[in-house]
């Protein structure tokens, strides 16, 4: 059953999902397209590139999308983004205090310092994987590409506008 | 205004102003939550950030419920949690309902042709950015680009990798200390 299925994923991915919502979406990938064949590749990058156009946290984003497009409704959007949230919120209540006293403790220390490095290691892969799938197929893609990463990496360009400019960019150049 | 309703709408406000996500609403927390009102005192935030970054989930979700949490207990962290979610997904279901009657539309084709190679950039600037704040140097730079290849190559659970991470972490910590 598919809202069973979106529920146990998202619900995997709310509870291993360290680094925020650009890690996740090696996780969500992962499972959507390689494991469950639920999206094709183009249609994951569809659901990224909107996501990240519209406010909001990242994670939410593309959990409500994702469950809308797989299940076609918005009951499966909101399990998605229920089952995403479910972990975090189960955890902070019962560890806030626990964690507010440890978080700088030895173990949470050791954890992180390998974590942190393999988490950069998910978001690396991420960008590999997005720039795969006939997402970039000719010098267009390349130029739209090149200038987007040194417009947000090196001027600290919005995405909000950097993704209107490579919008407009593909309308006119495709 | 009682306190569950404030949560929820500082929440809301926060999530509604971010855009992408990610680090960018920390600055912006920090002045709704410390500043503007006494959710949290200034001293105690940086510990909450730190707290919530060691969750696993969204960071702004984590936030939310730690704040809400502190300020009046259960039903404040689920007001705060719902001011955090609500607003962008129902901005994203509306988006998504709009998208699917135009996507075979010849124009919408051509915009998306430009849009999904700006957001492999967009996700592509975090890997560097990223990469300093990590404390990634030589000796461990084989970390990321093992988890990469596994990721990518072999199709490998990115589950597997974090399980993995923290485990070598906590056994090579405490090798360290004996």
């Amino acid at each position: 059953m598919i809202y069973l299925s979106l529920f146990l994923v998202f619900f995997k991915i709310g509870l291993f999902n360290f680094g925020g919502g650009y890690a996740m979406i090696s996780f969500l990938q992962n499972e959507t397209v390689l494991s469950h064949a639920w999206l094709t590749a183009s249609e994951f990058t569809d659901i990224v590139a909107i996501s990240q156009m519209t406010p909001g946290p990242l994670g939410v984003n593309l959990a409500t999308y994702a469950g809308y497009v797989v299940s076609g409704n918005i009951l499966g959007a909101a399990i998605a983004t229920f089952a995403l949230c479910l972990p975090s919120f189960l955890l902070m209540l019962f560890l806030s205090s626990w964690l507010q006293k440890h978080h700088s403790s030895n173990a949470v220390q050791d954890a992180f310092s390998v974590l942190k490095p393999a988490v950069c290691g998910l978001i690396a892969a991420a960008a590999i994987m997005l720039c795969g799938n006939g997402n970039i197929q000719d010098w267009r893609g390349i130029l739209i590409f090149a200038l987007s990463f040194i417009a947000i990496m090196f001027f600290k360009a919005k995405p909000a506008l950097v993704m209107a400019v490579a919008g407009s960019m593909g309308l006119v150049i495709f | 205004m009682c306190k569950e309703l404030e949560l929820f709408l500082v929440f809301a406000k926060i999530g509604m102003f971010t855009f992408g996500g990610g680090y960018a609403m920390i600055a912006m927390m920090e002045d709704e939550l410390a500043v503007r009102r006494s959710f949290i005192s200034a001293g105690d935030f940086p510990e909450l950030v730190a707290a919530s970054q060691a969750c696993p989930g969204l960071f702004a979700l984590n936030m939310a419920v730690f704040t809400g949490m502190r300020i009046s207990g259960f039903a404040g962290a689920v007001f705060a949690a719902l001011g955090a979610v609500l607003p962008p997904f129902i901005c994203i279901l509306l988006i998504a309902a709009c998208f699917r009657s135009f996507r075979d539309n010849e124009y919408v084709n051509r915009v998306l042709m430009g849009l999904r190679p700006a957001a492999a950039a967009m996700v592509a600037v975090p890997v560097f950015t990223l990469a300093r704040r990590s404390g990634i140097n030589i000796r461990n730079v084989w970390i990321p680009i093992a988890a990469a290849i596994l990721v990518c190559l072999a199709g490998i659970s990115p589950v597997y990798i974090v399980i993995a991470a923290i485990a070598g972490g906590l056994a090579a910590g405490r090798l360290r200390r004996k």
